[in-house]
Parts: C-alpha cells; sequence; structure tokens
C-alpha cells in the first residue's frame, strides 16, 4: 500500500510540473546540465559554487565549536543560585533575550559594518568572514545555551541531592551528575540547531564573503541562468540531510533505552 | 556517656511554608547505637533525616555531630556530609555511570583518594554485600534490590561515622526487601551508628536498640522496642501499632 501510495503522489506531481505551461523555461533556467556543471566547478569570471561551499562548511565547523562551549558557559551561569551572582545570571538572561530576539541578518550588519568602523587596531581589522563567525556564534549560543537549560533543568533534583549528600561540591555535582546526564539528553535537539546554522551560513554573505550562495548569485548574474542556486542548494541537503538521518537515530536509539531501563 | 554522643538534636524546627513538619525534635544518638523512626507517612521521619544531612536548612533548634554543631554560622556543609552517609528510598544512583564509579566518584572527587585504593576499597566493600560481580554493569540493569545495595555501599565507600536510612525498602518488591534488610543487619552487627526511618515494624523490633515514635513533627515516644511494641504508653502509638497489627505488618 505504501509504494503504490508513494508513487501515485510523486506521478501526480510529476505531471503536473511537466505540463505546466512554463516548464520548458524552467527545465532550461534551472535543470541546464551544462549550467549546472560549470557553476559547480567554475567557469572564467564565475568563481565555483563547489569550492565557495568549502567557506561555508569552515563557518560552521569552526562557529559551531564556540558555541557549544559559549553556550554551555551561559546555561551553567544562569544556574548558579545564590544572591552574590545575580548580576552574572542577569548578564546570562540578557544575552538569551536579546540575541534570540534581534534576527541573525541585523546582527551580522551591526557587528561586521559596526566594530570596523570602532577604528579599535585589535577587533577591527579582521577578516569579514570572521565578523560572520562572530555573529552566528552570538545568535546560535543564546539558542543552544536553552537547548542546554532544558537539559540541565531534566535531570531531577534526587540526582543533584544524591551527590551532594556524599560530600561533592555543588559544581562538582554539576560537573559528573547533572551535566553528563543532561548533555545526553539534549544531543538531538542541538543536532537541530547545527542543522540550522549551517544553512544559516548563506546569511554571512551579506557582508561580502563568496560562500556558495554567493557564488551561485554571481553566477546566475552573468549567464542569465539560476542552475547555479540548484547546485548550491543541492550542497547545503547534501550535508544536512546525512546529519538529520543520524540525528533520528539518536532519538530512537535513546527511546529504546529508556523503553529498556523502564522494563528493568 | 564517657564519649560525646554520635548525633545530638535540641528542639529542631522545620517548616515548609506553613506546614511545621517538625516542632521541636530533641533526640540523641549514641556511638554504635542503632534508632529506629516508626510513624505514619508524614510524620516527620525524612524530614528529620535530611536535617541531620543538611540537604534541608532547620528553623530552629541544633543539631550536633561528634561534638561539633553542624548547623552553626559558617560550617563548612560538605565536610560534614562526607561524615555522614545517607540512603534515600529511591536509590538515586547515577544512571551513566558503572556500578563502580558510582562508588568511587566521592571518595575520588570529594576526598582525594586515588583510583586504585578508591576501587580497591570499593570492590571489597561490593565482595561483602556480594555485588562484586555487578561492578561494570550500569544501575538500569540491576534490579531494585541490588540497586538499594549498591546505594549502601556507595554510601560506605565514604567511611561514614552515622548512616542515615530513608526509607530505603519502601520502593522495593516485598521479595527484594530481605536482601537489602540484610545488609543492613549486617551494618548494626560491625557497630555501624544508624538511625534509620522504616516501616518494617518486624524489622526495626529486631534491630533497633531504641524505637522512637514520631507524630505530627513530635517524638512522641520512645524506648526499647520491646517496651515500644508491646506496652507503648501513649495513645496515639497504641492506635498507630493497632492500624499495624490489622494491616499484618507486624
Amino acid at each position: 500500500m505504501s509504494s503504490a501510495s508513494t508513487v501515485l503522489f510523486f506521478a501526480v506531481i510529476a505531471v503536473v510540473v511537466v505540463l505546466a505551461p512554463g516548464s520548458g523555461v524552467v527545465a532550461e533556467r534551472f535543470f541546464n546540465p551544462s549550467h549546472l556543471w560549470q557553476s559547480l566547478v567554475g567557469s572564467e569570471g564565475n568563481p565555483s559554487v563547489l569550492e565557495a561551499f568549502l567557506l561555508n562548511v569552515k563557518i560552521f565547523t569552526v562557529s559551531e565549536v564556540f558555541i557549544l562551549i559559549l553556550a554551555l558557559v551561559i546555561a551553567v551561569v544562569r544556574g548558579i543560585p545564590g544572591p552574590v551572582f545575580f548580576p552574572f545570571r542577569l548578564v546570562a538572561v540578557a544575552y538569551t533575550d536579546l540575541f534570540r530576539g534581534v534576527p541573525l541578518i541585523l546582527v551580522l550588519y551591526m557587528i561586521g559594518f559596526g566594530v570596523p568602523g570602532l577604528g579599535l587596531s585589535f577587533v577591527s581589522y579582521l577578516p569579514e568572514v570572521t565578523y560572520g563567525v562572530i555573529s552566528l556564534v552570538f545568535v546560535y549560543s543564546a539558542y543552544v545555551a536553552e537547548v542546554y537549560r532544558a537539559g540541565i533543568e531534566s535531570v531531577h533534583e534526587s540526582q543533584n541531592a544524591a551527590a551532594r549528600s556524599l560530600g561533592l561540591t555543588r559544581w562538582q555535582s554539576l560537573r559528573f551528575v547533572v551535566l553528563p546526564q543532561a548533555i545526553r539528553r539534549v544531543i538531538p535537539p542541538l543536532l537541530n540547531d547545527f542543522i540550522g546554522l549551517q544553512k544559516d551560513t548563506a546569511l554571512v554573505s551579506v557582508l561580502g564573503s563568496i560562500e556558495a550562495a554567493r557564488a551561485a548569485q554571481i553566477y546566475s548574474a552573468s549567464e542569465f541562468n539560476y542552475a547555479s542556486y540548484v547546485v548550491a542548494a543541492l550542497l547545503f541537503v547534501l550535508i544536512t540531510i546525512p546529519l538529520a538521518r543520524f540525528t533520528d537515530r539518536l532519538i530512537a536509539r535513546d527511546k529504546r533505552r529508556r523503553e529498556a531501563g523502564a522494563l528493568a | 556517656m564517657n564519649e560525646c554522643p554520635a548525633l545530638l538534636l535540641e528542639g529542631v524546627y522545620k517548616s515548609f511554608g506553613e506546614n511545621k513538619v517538625l516542632k521541636g525534635i530533641d533526640l540523641t544518638v549514641a556511638p554504635h547505637e542503632v534508632v529506629c523512626l516508626i510513624g505514619a507517612s508524614g510524620s516527620g521521619k525524612s524530614t528529620l533525616l535530611k536535617c541531620v544531612n543538611l540537604v534541608e536548612p532547620i528553623d530552629a533548634g541544633r543539631v550536633v555531630v561528634e561534638g561539633e554543631e553542624i548547623t552553626a554560622e559558617g560550617v563548612d556543609a560538605n565536610r560534614i556530609r562526607r561524615r555522614i552517609g545517607i540512603v534515600y528510598q529511591s536509590f538515586n544512583l547515577f544512571p551513566h555511570m558503572t556500578v563502580l564509579r558510582n562508588i568511587t566518584l566521592a571518595p575520588r572527587e570529594a576526598l582525594g583518594t586515588d583510583r586504585v585504593e578508591a576501587e580497591k576499597n570499593a570492590r571489597d566493600l561490593l565482595e561483602r554485600f556480594g555485588l562484586f560481580d555487578k561492578q561494570d554493569e550500569y544501575p538500569d540493569r540491576l534490579s531494585g534490590g541490588q540497586q538499594q545495595r549498591v546505594a549502601i555501599v556507595r554510601a560506605l565507600a565514604m567511611r561514614p561515622h552515622l548512616m542515615l536510612l530513608d526509607e530505603v525498602t519502601s520502593a522495593l518488591d516485598p521479595e527484594l526487601v530481605a536482601e537489602v534488610l540484610a545488609v543492613i543487619r549486617e551494618l548494626a552487627h560491625t557497630g555501624m551508628t544508624m538511625l534509620i526511618a522504616t516501616h518494617e515494624m518486624g524489622f526495626a523490633r529486631d534491630i533497633a536498640d531504641r524505637v522512637c515514635f514520631l507524630e505530627a513533627g513530635r517524638i512522641l515516644e520512645q524506648g526499647q522496642p520491646e517496651k515500644i511494641f508491646t506496652a507503648p504508653e501513649h495513645p496515639r502509638t497504641r492506635q498507630f501499632l493497632g492500624r499495624i497489627i490489622e494491616a499484618g505488618r507486624l
């Protein structure tokens, strides 16, 4: 049944697309094999979308490392009790509120054009892609901090109580007992945010970096053909789909484990 | 008494909001003494144990452990807790660690014991309580009784001077209760000072040097188990034990 319905479903879509009045034009503009290839490898005057995509890979890899660290620090700071730490908690809350609220593209403009404008010798003359990474780290660590926090709060208080009763300090309890359990639980949502980050690296192009989306735009502007966009899209999908499947498998594995644990 | 008591409570009060849970508890536990706290659910047994371990701050009164007032200002609670082992009803093992790691974590991190020694000590304890072959298992692979025994071993690994047991058999299937009680009996024989909150009246009668009956946040009556269980003085104690006998639990 499922295979029959699948075939029928896609057949209907294919028929609609092929019979559409402009289907010939769309095929030429978006799926011309020669343009697909040319934009992928680059041609005289046009950058290779594939090569430009390597910049996206670099951006999201470097950003993710800093995001995972900074977000954890923010989440932990937000959870430190006691009146002495109130200003720290306040900063952590303000940080997450601010960077979750402002659209990434505006953060990119403000950091990418604002920081160089300050004329400070040590932060104002970096390559534009660095400001892109900084912006992504700021925005995404605000989201990821909330993911960590949800994980920390999902660990039952009795675990902390047991650790403290054994004479472990608050910090030791967090480090050895609470965080390892919390992080394990939030790996799927962390990967989900990582997928979002991969796509958002395309926005760094607003600062002038030639990454995949910008390279595709340059190609389409000079060749009057959109095949380059299809190529860029496929490259992004090629990276995100395996990660999405991997995330699914982790979720399924966790579910099995929980059920096995419940039976024991 | 020629040495100072293992534990001394004086006028301990504790409320949660409007709810007054402990209303002036006075209690002395001598070294090597086993004291059982009995009473209905909500009478304050568990809260009392939590106050001794400083999990819950008290509102008024004093808690003195081996001559040192632990409820005084500026006392390092972590240092005190290392001398007091507590085992909870719900085991609270760390699910992401093997049995061995569960037991060695606190000695290594809180006492600074080196790994080899901490593991040797842990294996010795596991051996003693018949859990040696479980050292590499994760807690969710163990039965409730085994988990609770591991929790007791984990507390013992800190070499506590005083053990607090908070209804440690209440979450267990009936057929698993005996193995845990056997462990506690063995501890009593080795002279461990223990304060035990329990619903197992037969066990309390058997093991306790003294039984305290708690009712609404006060110790109404205390004495040797024979006296409490056979000739209770206070009408409330008689009523409570009457209901226990009716339920076939004594």
